[in-house]
């Protein structure tokens, strides 16, 4: 893992939002990491652990409060140069939820998905920019024709395709997919990450997949990161964290998802958490084999081990 | 076993600007008295407005065009708007996906729990009050008292669920259907939230019809499924047989896509195409265009009901006598073989 290429790197980075007299949210609250060139970065937890405020602080929609994020070896946090901006806003991009609400509901699909090209002007004449749209679409398994129609006119895994053909039309290496699955049915979830993982490959992309269901993080992902409480309490491998989950939140979380299996079912027994006694503040973010990382007190990790 | 409610050959049209959308073409199902049946489909395909018919609160453009909903040897499809009211919430009762829709924002729990107790039960405000009280600590909510003065806001997504609960249960209704009641909660809390839907079912003897599509929520908390496509019922059986015996391709399909959590090398299992548009519902069977097991029938017919056990169906012209063998996919069934051994390894 050493010697792989980091592309991006979290430095504790803490994201606090003051809410006057009901005091402060530490939203993010000092966490670290780095993430390899061509991998899938999987960040799991429940509402309100700081998952996608992450997301959100690495694109820049937050000013950190504090710590830093390095991305292809440039900080790209807090004040940045024109440069760099620039850089950042083709190199790095994003795919939300709801493909309904991101798109823009008077603009035709070509106009929507060509509106990075427009405002980077990436292109040197119309015919150009028409032909990259349609490469893109047949990219994320649609159509021309679909090009000059508006997004009400699809169903909800076209729309999320059409929100993945516009994050890619600009060549990121880069991409936070927040919840980019979740509001789709389970077969068209299945066509879309299947799409992803395919595009990952072509194009050696690097993904930070957000998301609560953590089955489909397990299936995309090549490390995961849990978060709680605006913390990272475990990180590894998607086999360290499924198969040998350290961490009483990890142990907890695992043992609350349903399999499709009823006989399983019957007999899955859930663990609860007891936050009881462990510290976040007092713990460290210990490597407990290769890889592999749990925060917690010392004389706790042994125990959980 | 007793039947509860018997559903017959219901169909059901929505009348919209571009024509007459067929969204309920023929289902029929019977609910048991005790029993979990759950209704598993996508979006689309008419899980939902089943249920808005057994509750009589089907959208104006709706129209029932055939069939009857049988409940105590009455039809529920022709009960007057009046008649409809003294069963809706007293005897057929409902909760919904996001609980703040269900809540009204300017009212305290308690208000909203007792309103219906006085409403339907008859009850003084005094004797409302202590009957609130105690469905709020029914549905595992410590503090009743002080949750009763509260307003929803002031609650957690899961609490919210749980005082949804309380109202439906406020007038011992003997059917609860629930509409995707934990897809917005968190693991953990949707957890609690099944947990506590089976202990209360066994505590007041509800039968439970439990529509989602998570088929892990289905395996956990289903004593029957009954899998829906456009608009159909395409399967159904006891849970055993619809995870472990699966006949129709739909179910295949289904039951593939969702990711293995030992297999991730694999390309994930996906159903290709979308569902047919049901302004045009196709002629034969629904599924045969994104199926690779089509048959020429099934372009021209629908397929009937064939029966596999006492208990289990399935509606696929596979099963015709004269039909090809035809297996589930390999990885499936292997997947299925594997998923017993480790339930047993669990179990233990």
């Amino acid at each position: 893992m050493e010697n792989k290429d980091i592309i991006l790197e979290v430095k504790n980075l803490k994201q606090h939002f003051d809410l006057g007299k009901r005091g402060i949210i530490k939203a993010v609250d000092d966490i670290s990491f780095k993430i390899y060139r061509g991998e899938t970065f999987g960040l799991v937890g429940e509402s309100g652990s700081g998952k996608s405020t992450t997301g959100r602080s690495i694109i820049r929609l937050y000013n950190p409060t504090d710590g830093e994020v390095v991305f292809e070896n440039r900080k790209i946090s807090g004040h940045i140069d024109k440069d760099t901006e620039k850089m950042l806003r083709t190199k790095m991009q994003m795919i939300f939820q709801d493909p309904m609400a991101s798109l823009n509901p008077r603009k035709k699909v070509m106009d929507i998905i060509a509106q990075g090209l427009d405002i980077h002007k990436l292109y040197q004449s119309d015919e150009e920019r028409e032909e990259k749209v349609y490469q893109m679409l047949e990219i994320v398994g649609l159509s021309r024709e679909h090009a000059h129609r508006y997004p009400h006119e699809f169903s909800g895994g076209q729309r999320q395709r059409i929100g993945i053909a516009r994050a890619l039309i600009v060549e990121p290496t880069f991409v936070i997919a927040d919840e980019a699955i979740s509001a789709l049915d389970v077969s068209i979830q299945a066509q879309v990450v299947n799409l992803l993982k395919k595009i990952q490959k072509e194009r050696g992309l690097t993904f930070i997949f957000i998301a609560h269901d953590l089955s489909m993080v397990k299936y995309i992902s090549d490390r995961i990161g849990v978060m709680h409480l605006g913390r990272i309490v475990e990180l590894g491998s998607a086999d360290d964290i499924y198969g040998n989950p350290i961490h009483p939140y990890t142990k907890s979380l695992l043992s609350a998802i349903p399999h499709p299996n009823p006989m399983y079912e019957r007999h899955r027994k859930r663990k609860h958490y007891d936050k009881t006694g462990i510290d976040y503040d007092n713990a460290e973010f210990a490597e407990v084999q290769k890889g592999h990382y749990v925060l917690g007190a010392k004389t706790d990790i042994e125990k959980w081990i | 076993m007793e039947k509860i409610i018997e559903v017959k050959n219901l169909h059901v049209s929505f009348k919209t600007h571009n024509g007459t959308v067929k969204a309920i073409r023929g289902v029929d199902f019977d609910l048991y008295k005790g029993e979990t049946l759950a209704i598993v489909g996508e979006s689309g395909s008419g899980k939902s407005v089943t249920t808005k018919v057994l509750m009589g609160i089907l959208a104006k453009n709706g129209i029932i065009d055939e069939g009857e909903v049988l409940y105590n040897g009455k039809d529920l499809t022709k009960l007057s708007k009046k008649e409809m009211v003294a069963i809706r919430g007293k005897e057929i009762a409902m909760i919904f996906q996001d609980p703040m829709t269900s809540l009204n924002p300017t009212m305290t729990i308690g208000y909203q729990i007792s309103e219906s107790l006085i409403e339907h039960q008859d009850l003084d405000k005094k004797t409302a009050r202590l009957k609130a009280i105690e469905l709020i600590e029914l549905v595992g909510i410590i503090e009743p008292e002080k949750r009763y003065r509260q307003y929803p806001h002031q609650l957690s997504g899961g609490m919210r669920q749980r005082i949804v609960i309380a109202i439906a249960l406020a007038c011992n209704p003997k059917i609860l259907i629930a509409d995707e009641p934990t897809t917005a909660l968190d693991v953990t809390i949707q957890a609690q939230i099944l947990e506590l839907i089976k202990e209360l079912q066994i505590k007041i003897g509800l039968s439970i019809i439990f529509i989602t599509h998570d088929l892990g929520v289905v395996a956990n908390v289903a004593d029957r499924i009954a899998v829906m496509y456009a608009g159909k019922i395409v399967e159904y059986g006891d849970s055993a047989e619809v995870f472990y015996e699966p006949k129709h391709p739909y179910t295949w399909g289904l039951l593939a896509s969702v990711p293995d959590m030992d297999d991730q090398d694999n390309e994930l299992y996906s159903i290709h195409g979308a569902p047919p548009n049901l302004l045009y519902p196709p002629k034969g069977d629904a599924f045969s265009a994104r199926s690779e097991y089509a048959l020429n029938i099934d372009l021209e017919e629908q397929p009937p009901f064939f029966k596999i056990s006492d208990t289990h169906y399935a509606a696929t012209w596979l099963l015709h006598e004269d039909a090809p063998k035809i297996e589930m996919p390999q990885s499936l069934l292997k997947r299925i073989e594997e998923m017993k051994k480790g339930a047993l390894n669990h179990g233990k």
